[in-house]
């Protein structure tokens, strides 16, 4: 059976070099701007590594791109030719974009092999999921993920017995079961021992040019880590701070006020 | 594909068949004196208990497996069984007290005439068709509303109860065309058949069994299939779900739907076996007693489920029997102690006993659905 038919969306165009662009975007609850004219691109291929105070709008920009909240006004694009502003959740995990949330979330009561099958890349409605088999390729390319993750040999165990990092890398091999072109990681690295986070920082060095990576993260020796020459954003209250290498960033005088300095 | 029952599920399987399938033979075969006689009581009994198994194994499709409780399904039930009724009321022809063609309610109501809504129920396919087709849309547009609303957990559980009781309300006036608070009984024949002939009751109870059965293996399917994982997916994480690309609507729409037409064929079943539906089958706490007998036999099962209906059943036969007052205090302490210290139900708690039985400290997952990935 084909299995993905249903996947000849069309192509995300990415001619203009931004995977991702957000402009003007402002949220706002009850009058309480979460994002305030949030202006933000990225290249594709990039990682972008994300950084702010608490309440600076981190979740709520990643719940804009992922649709699950909409912004009050400004837009959102992925591509040329989709408007994240208009569409649902699961039409945007379609067309490319992956998420991992901030408290890993994935399906406990189903092996580490089910989590990774259900996330696979596949015609995703109800009938051709009731018949879906697994192909020997299918088989294969979980079998690889099972590797990048480090959760081979315990594919068989329940993803509820799993430990906190492992979980969180289960996750993230949930979203390259995807094949996503945008990745999306908040906080990767909450509650992981220093290996599991240094083991955490050599994955996302493997994926680097493979996908489009966005990193919201608090520690900021991960960051410097992973970010390397390539540029960080600092939003404050729901808008852009600063951005440039990690050095500039730090060197920057608003930054540490806000941020660092503390 | 993986099988669907082990090797020693499928000899249980078998054995239970085998053994519904001898008390209709014993009750044909052998004399009433004889000691292995099966009175028709007793095969009415059973017959009756496996169209509440069937609906407690619909409830647990979406319940035990798409965590979405319903405490409305008697309303599935109740319409199965009406649609079905239509046909066993026209099938009595003249033979009711008036000596009418009409139903004897509404000859009391002065109707000179079957309303429009009663049109081609003088066939029995059609009537079948009422069976799958009412049911299923209703619970298709309810389902598709509340589910696009997002409304979940108890919320939807108090909706679902609301439904019920709302269309309890409905069937118990006169005007409706459904006979008032005494619903349709008195039924003489089906396609032919006299209702109470040992021969037909016999063929209504191999009938059920064979539906039971069916729907079982149907169900034992989806839940195996990916399409099954999907839908514990829904129950344990559904954002999770929704961000890898799954439209948790399609899915519960489709599990919904499909639980509220099982349920509808269990009415349906119920109905020529018990000779009599009136409304009081949507009251809510009907629908509450289904919930019970999931709990008590084990969600996320689907056996379980079935060995629940039989158990509480059994047990309130003989509870009313003998304290005919008690029943409900009866019930409700049994769920209370099933939710305190039996949470996976009797079904669900199996497993665990043989892990503490020595030598076989198997690994295995508790609930039943997952042995191994292909």
């Amino acid at each position: 059976m084909s299995i993905d038919m249903a996947m000849k969306r069309p192509g995300v165009d990415t001619s203009h070099g931004a995977i991702l662009y957000l402009e003007d975007v402002t949220v706002s609850f009850d009058g309480f701007r979460a994002l305030n004219q949030l202006t933000l691109d990225i290249s594709v291929g990039e990682l972008r590594c994300i950084i702010g105070p608490n309440g600076a709008g981190k979740t709520t920009m990643m719940d804009v791109i992922t649709g699950k909240t909409r912004p009050t006004s400004g837009s959102a694009w992925f591509g040329q030719s989709h408007d994240l502003a208009h569409m649902t959740e699961y039409q945007i995990a379609h067309a490319g974009i992956g998420r991992k949330f901030q408290r890993p979330t994935v399906f406990e009561q189903h092996t580490v092999f089910e989590n990774l099958e259900l996330a696979m890349k596949m015609d995703k409605r109800v009938r051709p999921t009731l018949f879906a088999r697994l192909s020997g390729a299918q088989r294969d390319r979980i079998d690889a993920t099972l590797r990048l993750i480090r959760l081979h040999g315990q594919e068989q165990r329940l993803a509820g017995l799993l430990s906190h990092g492992q979980k969180q890398w289960l996750e993230i091999g949930m979203l390259l079961m995807q094949e996503p072109q945008l990745i999306l990681l908040d906080e990767p690295v909450a509650g992981m021992s220093d290996a599991e986070t240094a083991r955490t920082a050599e994955l996302l060095n493997e994926l680097r040019g493979k996908h489009s990576i966005v990193v919201v993260e608090h520690d900021m020796g991960f960051v410097a880590e992973i970010a390397q020459q390539g540029k960080v954003t600092v939003l404050h209250e729901g808008s852009v701070l600063a951005e440039g290498r990690m050095d500039e960033v730090q060197a920057h005088e608003r930054v540490i006020e806000v941020y660092l300095g503390r | 594909m993986k099988p669907l029952f082990n090797k020693r599920g499928w000899s249980v399987l078998a054995a239970c068949v085998l053994v519904a399938v001898l008390l209709p033979l014993l009750h044909l075969a052998l004399p009433p004196g004889h000691p292995l006689h099966v009175s028709g009581y007793a095969m009415g009994l059973v017959g009756k208990f496996m169209c509440y198994a069937l609906a407690a194994l619909a409830l647990d499709l979406v319940w035990g497996y798409t965590g979405i409780l319903s405490l409305g399904h008697g309303v599935f039930f109740a319409l199965g069984a009406y649609a079905h009724g239509m046909y066993l009321m026209r099938a009595i022809g003249r033979d009711g007290s008036y000596g009418s063609l009409l139903p004897d309610f509404m000859v009391f109501l002065d109707w000179k005439d079957y309303p429009w809504y009663w049109a081609f129920t003088d066939h029995f396919w059609y009537c079948m068709l009422l069976v799958v087709l009412v049911p299923g849309l209703l619970a298709f547009v309810f389902g598709w509303f509340a589910f696009r609303s997002r409304i979940k957990g108890v919320y939807f559980s108090i909706i679902t109860q609301a439904m019920t009781y709302a269309f309890m309300l409905l069937f118990f006036r006169n005007d409706t065309g459904f006979g008032g608070n005494n619903g349709f009984t008195d039924f003489k024949r089906i396609l032919g058949h006299a209702i109470t002939a040992p021969a037909t009751r016999v063929a209504l109870y191999l009938t059920t069994l064979a539906l039971l059965v069916g729907a079982l293996l149907l169900c034992r399917w989806i839940v195996g299939s990916r399409l099954g994982r999907v839908l514990q997916g829904v129950r344990d994480a559904e954002s999770r779900l929704m961000f890898i690309g799954y439209d948790p609507l399609a899915f519960k729409l489709f599990v919904w739907t499909l639980s509220a037409v099982l349920c509808a064929i269990a009415g349906a079943l119920y109905v020529p076996q018990v000779g009599i539906i009136n409304p009081s089958e949507m009251s809510p706490a009907n629908s509450i007693e289904m919930v019970v007998w999931v709990a008590i036999g084990g969600r996320g099962t689907l056996v379980g489920p079935i060995v629940g209906a039989f158990a509480v059943n059994g047990l309130k036969s003989w509870f009313t029997a003998a304290f005919p007052d008690l029943w409900l205090f009866a019930l409700g302490l049994l769920f209370i102690l099933v939710t305190l210290f039996l949470r996976k139900g009797i079904v669900g708690t199996l497993p665990d006993l043989k892990r503490l039985l020595p030598g076989r400290a198997g690994g295995k997952p508790a609930p039943g659905a997952k042995e191994e990935t292909a």
